[in-house]
């Protein structure tokens, strides 16, 4: 009895959290522009979908911000870690404080302060504004990640390579590198899956010609009728799904060696 | 040459991209439009039409903070003690929703919800009354609810997974019922886990303004949608940037519980 309880619960649960998203997925091959009637199965939005230069310019701002700001924030942010290292205890945990704040704080501020600020000395909003305010969120949550793994090194390694006559930059490629690296790749995929998935700070810091999804999707969600997003929602959810599960089986294979 | 250079970059990011930022946007904040030193704009928060929508914004972001509380911490439960051979699966099946993209969700419930929306055509077809929520606030809440559950969801579990097996049943050994058990031993024990989740719901909740823009269809004014008004349409900036400040004021009570409750990090969603 209870067990079926439990079951039930999760069940409702996981309705909650898929009736919607699987409701566009339906509508996405819905042949007509009404979403009160089943007029006939058609990939016709999918087409438009495709050939509609606004979603497709969107879709491409949006993948470019997320790696590039995932990227720079990856090397900013395991420079730091290095840098934070070497500093005494006091100085470090001051700093992490500091790396707490972009998380924190609600996206509107965050967004609207640096909108001011780019207006205030002169910048004009437009794609490298966006690209700037996205590697500043992205960069606490690389150091996050990437932080714990090197509390956890072994400081020995390093110097025996040293000692050993590797130069240092050597020595960190070498040694300290590897064993950071899973700490470096969540990092990075955190930051671009918060790159793609922000609105709040985009929508403040893009100029009036930059668009990616989120704001696009804001845009037209008022006009009305919009089959094109239900296709386009099925592709991203397609594309998250099949990426999860390969990371998911890479992650596990590579435990399975590991142990 | 010292390692600490490295942190340079980082360094002048924080001042750049958050500290300077934050300067301007008190300095706007604390100012008029002519650049004079004024306290009007973050006293305005207690004009009528603002007041009514911090208050509202803090109702809404409560309650659905509550119900995700009170959604996740009984599936944790149970996805701890499930033995499902596929946990991890599970637990990712719970999670997904989460890399959606948050905007394309809400949509996903406008279209729901709408007066001839599927709900509503369902509920005909079975001879029940019509669903008339859609630009409520009961709309929005659903809304808040549905984006940060996975939020909640996931800080729980990997508070209450952590929790060691031996405690609990040592708590049963000497004689505790399931609900001593819970309130004793894995209530407290998965504090951090609650904070963290209460925090990454609670903050953007309580300053949006898109979800309530979508399903509140403009009818559900938020501070979020004032201040956003302000910057946009309304342009009065320094009025926009005196109200964001007062919204600061339960960015540092979060930090300040974070640093209570969570300090080593373990409800981290990392």
């Amino acid at each position: 009895m209870k067990k079926v309880l439990k079951g039930i619960y999760l069940a409702l649960i996981i309705l909650f959290l898929y009736l919607p998203i699987f409701t566009l997925m339906v509508l996405s091959f819905n042949e007509g522009k009404t979403m009160n009637a089943w007029t006939g199965f058609s990939f016709r939005w999918y087409r438009e979908m495709f050939s509609n230069r606004t979603i497709m310019e969107a879709l491409g701002n949006t993948l470019t911000i997320a790696f590039w700001a995932a990227a720079a924030a990856t090397v900013v942010g395991v420079m730091a870690c290095i840098g934070l290292n070497a500093m005494k205890e006091k100085h470090r945990s001051f700093f992490m404080g500091l790396n707490n704040i972009p998380l924190l704080n609600a996206d509107i501020v965050t967004g609207i302060s640096l909108m001011l600020s780019f207006l205030l000395f002169g910048i004009s909003l437009n794609y490298g504004t966006v690209l700037f305010a996205h590697i500043t969120f992205c960069i606490p949550y690389v150091i996050l990640s990437v932080m714990p793994k090197f509390r956890q090194l072994e400081n020995h390694t390093f110097e025996a390579a040293l000692d050993l006559g590797a130069s240092p930059a050597y020595a960190f490629f070498k040694v300290v590198l590897p064993d950071i690296m899973p700490g470096i790749i969540s990092g990075f995929l955190l930051s671009f899956t918060m790159s793609v998935d922000d609105f709040v700070i985009t929508h403040f810091t893009r100029g009036a010609g930059i668009n990616t999804l989120s704001t696009l999707v804001y845009s037209q969600v008022k006009v009305g009728i919009r089959p094109t997003l239900y296709a386009l929602s099925t592709v991203i959810f397609a594309a998250v799904f099949v990426i999860l599960i390969l990371v998911n089986i890479i992650s596990n294979k590579r435990e399975e060696k590991r142990a | 040459m010292s390692k600490k250079i490295f942190s340079g970059p980082f360094l002048a990011f924080m001042l750049c991209g958050t500290i300077i930022p934050l300067g301007v946007i008190a300095y706007y904040g604390i100012t008029d439009r002519s650049g004079a030193f004024t306290f009007e704009n973050i006293k305005a928060i207690t004009t009528g039409e603002h007041w009514e929508a911090l208050m509202l914004a803090l109702m809404l972001a409560l309650i659905s903070t509550v119900i995700c509380l009170l959604i996740a911490f009984p599936l944790g439960l149970i996805l701890k003690d499930s033995k499902l051979g596929k946990k991890g699966f599970m637990v990712f099946i719970f999670i997904l929703p989460m890399w959606m993209n948050f905007l394309l969700r809400t949509m996903a419930w406008q279209v729901l919800l709408e007066k001839n929306g599927i709900i509503n055509q369902v509920l005909g077809f079975i001879g029940l009354p019509s669903l008339h929520i859609i630009n409520t606030p009961a709309a929005v809440v659903l809304g808040m609810v549905y984006d940060y559950l996975p939020f909640m969801i996931l800080p729980i579990y990997n508070a209450l997974i952590k929790i060691d097996k031996n405690v609990i049943e040592a708590a049963y050994d000497l004689g505790a019922g399931f609900r001593q058990v819970l309130q004793k031993v894995i209530i407290p024990l998965s504090v951090p886990g609650i904070v963290s989740g209460i925090t990454m719901g609670f903050v953007p909740s309580l300053t949006t303004f898109a979800v309530s823009n979508i399903l509140g269809g403009g009818k559900v004014n938020l501070i979020g949608n004032i201040i956003e008004h302000e910057f946009t349409t309304g342009s009065n900036w320094n009025l926009g940037a005196g109200l964001s400040l007062v919204m600061m004021i339960f960015i540092v009570i979060s930090m300040a519980l974070i640093e209570k409750f969570d300090r080593n990090g373990e409800g981290n969603i990392i």
